[in-house]
């Protein structure tokens, strides 16, 4: 029972302390909310790769293809592009719907491979996604190619616009902190839809093709759908993450969902912990907040050390990021915090004989 | 069809290649016996075992089994039918629990959906509840309850072999196939695994099981059927297989 309170009183003080961020956030410069946004949206691509990789052991190189197709599903029916503005709600679900479909699509021809072979052919796949945006802008331009959508509408909820500042009950809510506490319910959302599908019939038999594809095909799953529906799901919260990204920067170019957008989001996942839907999210955020630290950091410290830059900001990330998963391969291979069984309740009374 | 037989493999043939793995191998396994598959190494006995769970596709020939023709284009529509088997190299989901090993073989038989699932609602909670009492009950049909929060990979290697014995027995089997299940064993291993089958026959269950140790096959099973290149040499009862020219000559290589 205290077990319990414990536990209760626990996810208070985080939800407690997740509501009252931003405005501590803000207090340091409304930049660190939208960094927080961004993070959050991580944390979300985390999480739906994280089903692929994690759950079913599938290693898709592609991901940021999903992302794309949300956000340009997004950007295409509300902006002035084809002077459609519908609102977000009926627009992210077309967007995880098509991102689903592309799921699919990707995942058809793909069965049969596994690791490298199925990282490259998913590759290829975002390269390809990424490469179509960029040329679809002939003979009838659809995605406006390499100059991108501008101008997407903001989220809108009735007369509350999540482009501008507003005042609720004397308290004045910036644009990026409402985005906020909509990605945050959109968060809690996903990971809730997580957590239960690891536990269920379906997470089981994600998890039992990750371990023995043979093995798993022998005891009845029918691997052809199972896997088709990691692809599909995974990719679906891709699209809601990209549709959601569309509406924070009010503007998208194929340039935001290159190769190494994939291989980020990837890291995260696998510095996190493949497979522990927590382990996912403490990767995701680590890796989205430390970059902007170092930006905030590196140059002042080189400014006061040698008056002049150094090295630039940029190279040191990647110098760090290459060391980082340099010293977690040789440390911790499975990941910061990786899957460790989950202890399921032994019922004594279910036991019959 | 006679209809006390439960399979019916028709002239299986499975070429790789230019090896002839299987040739027109025909045999009939009845209700509820114990029936031995054995042979020299290379004599095709996973191989039929491959053929006939789907992992791999027969060059020829067809099974009948429960009085209809097997699909077996895909594993998964053998398992529906009601095969399960169990592997030479114990092929268990390593990182799982024991106990979830089993709720996985309950795949088959359940049907919750991603939508159930997320939603969490009563249909899908108490199928979730069933298929983990169903689970546990197996665990301590073989006799590995104890363990059922132990991952597979960290159990000793005869609760191993009882927990893929359990994970197959999930899906609900009319006949179990089980490939070499006393290898690696010793003495008492083999003698409990023994009881095990017994008690799965009396219990209603057709086994037909690959093994090397003679004298469990001899034993335990009412018919044996040996492979040589492929062929099937003999099919009869323990004691005239024993006695059989064929089979001697096969395995001493006269």
């Amino acid at each position: 029972m205290s077990q319990a309170n414990k536990y209760y009183s626990g996810l208070a003080v985080l939800i407690l302390s997740l509501l009252v961020l931003p405005f501590a956030l803000s207090a340091a410069g409304t930049a660190w909310v939208r960094i927080t946004n961004l993070a959050i949206l991580f944390v979300f691509l985390s999480l739906g790769l994280n089903i692929v990789v994690g759950f079913a052991g599938l290693l898709d190189l592609g991901y940021v293809a999903f992302y794309a197709v949300g956000a340009y599903v997004y950007a295409l029916l509300a902006s002035p592009h084809f002077g459609l503005h519908l609102p977000f709600w009926m627009i992210l679900p077309i967007g995880a719907g098509l991102a689903a479909l592309f799921g699919v699509l990707l995942g058809t021809p793909t069965l049969k491979l596994r690791g490298d072979y199925l990282a490259i052919v998913t590759l290829g796949f975002g390269e390809i996604v990424r490469i179509f945006l960029n040329n679809l802008s002939q003979p009838i331009n659809i995605t406006n190619g390499p100059r991108g959508i501008t101008l997407i509408d903001p989220v809108r909820l009735g007369s509350i616009s999540f482009g501008r500042s507003d005042q609720f009950f004397g308290l004045v809510l910036s644009g990026p902190m409402k985005y906020y506490y909509l990605l945050l319910l959109l968060l809690s959302l996903v990971i809730v839809v997580n957590l239960r599908l690891q536990n269920s019939r379906i997470g089981r038999a994600w998890e039992a093709i990750r371990e023995d594809e043979m093995a798993a095909r022998a005891i009845g799953i029918n691997t052809t759908r199972i896997k088709l529906l990691a692809f599909a799901m995974g990719a679906s919260f891709g699209g809601v993450a990209g549709g959601m990204f569309s509406a924070i920067q009010g503007f998208i170019s194929p340039e935001s969902f290159v190769l190494t957008e994939s291989v980020m989001i990837l890291s995260m996942v696998v510095l996190g912990g493949m497979g522990n839907i927590w382990g996912v999210v403490a990767g995701a955020v680590l890796l989205s907040f430390v970059p902007e630290m170092l930006r905030y950091t590196v140059v002042p410290l080189q400014m006061t050390l040698f008056s002049r830059i150094v090295i630039e900001p940029e190279v040191i990330r990647l110098l760090l990021f290459g060391l980082a998963l340099v010293l977690m391969m040789r440390f911790r291979p499975a990941g910061l915090w990786p899957l460790r069984a989950r202890q399921r309740e032994f019922h004594k009374q279910a036991a019959i004989k | 069809m006679n209809p006390s037989c439960l399979l019916e493999a028709q002239a299986i043939s499975k070429r790789f290649g230019g090896v002839r793995a299987l040739h027109e191998v025909s045999l009939t396994i009845r209700q509820c016996e114990i029936y031995g598959l054995i042979g020299p190494n290379g004599a095709g006995k996973t191989t039929f075992f491959n053929v006939l769970t789907g992992l791999c596709t027969a060059s020829s020939g067809n099974f009948n089994f429960a009085g209809a023709p097997l699909d077996i284009s895909a594993p998964h529509l053998v398992a529906q039918a009601g095969i399960a088997r169990t592997f030479q190299n114990i092929r268990l989901f390593a990182n799982m629990t024991a106990l979830e090993n089993v709720m996985v073989g309950r795949h088959l038989r359940t049907h919750a959906g991603v939508i159930g699932a997320v939603l969490g609602c009563a249909a899908t909670r108490a199928e979730e509840n069933a298929i983990q009492q169903r689970a546990v009950e197996l665990l301590h049909y073989v006799g590995i309850a104890d363990r059922a929060n132990h991952l597979a990979r960290n159990l000793p290697y005869g609760d191993q072999r009882r927990l893929e014995i359990a994970r197959a027995l999930a899906t609900d089997p009319k006949l179990l196939a089980l490939d070499e299940p006393a290898a690696g064993m010793n003495a008492t291993e083999t003698a409990a695994l023994r009881v095990l089958i017994e008690g799965l026959r009396n219990d209603g269950l057709t086994v037909m099981l690959i093994e090397h140790d003679v004298k469990l096959v001899m034993g335990l099973c009412d018919r044996v059927a040996v492979l040589d290149y492929g062929e099937k040499i003999a099919e009869d009862v323990p004691e005239n297989v024993q006695r059989n020219s064929k089979v001697i000559e096969a395995y001493l290589g006269a």
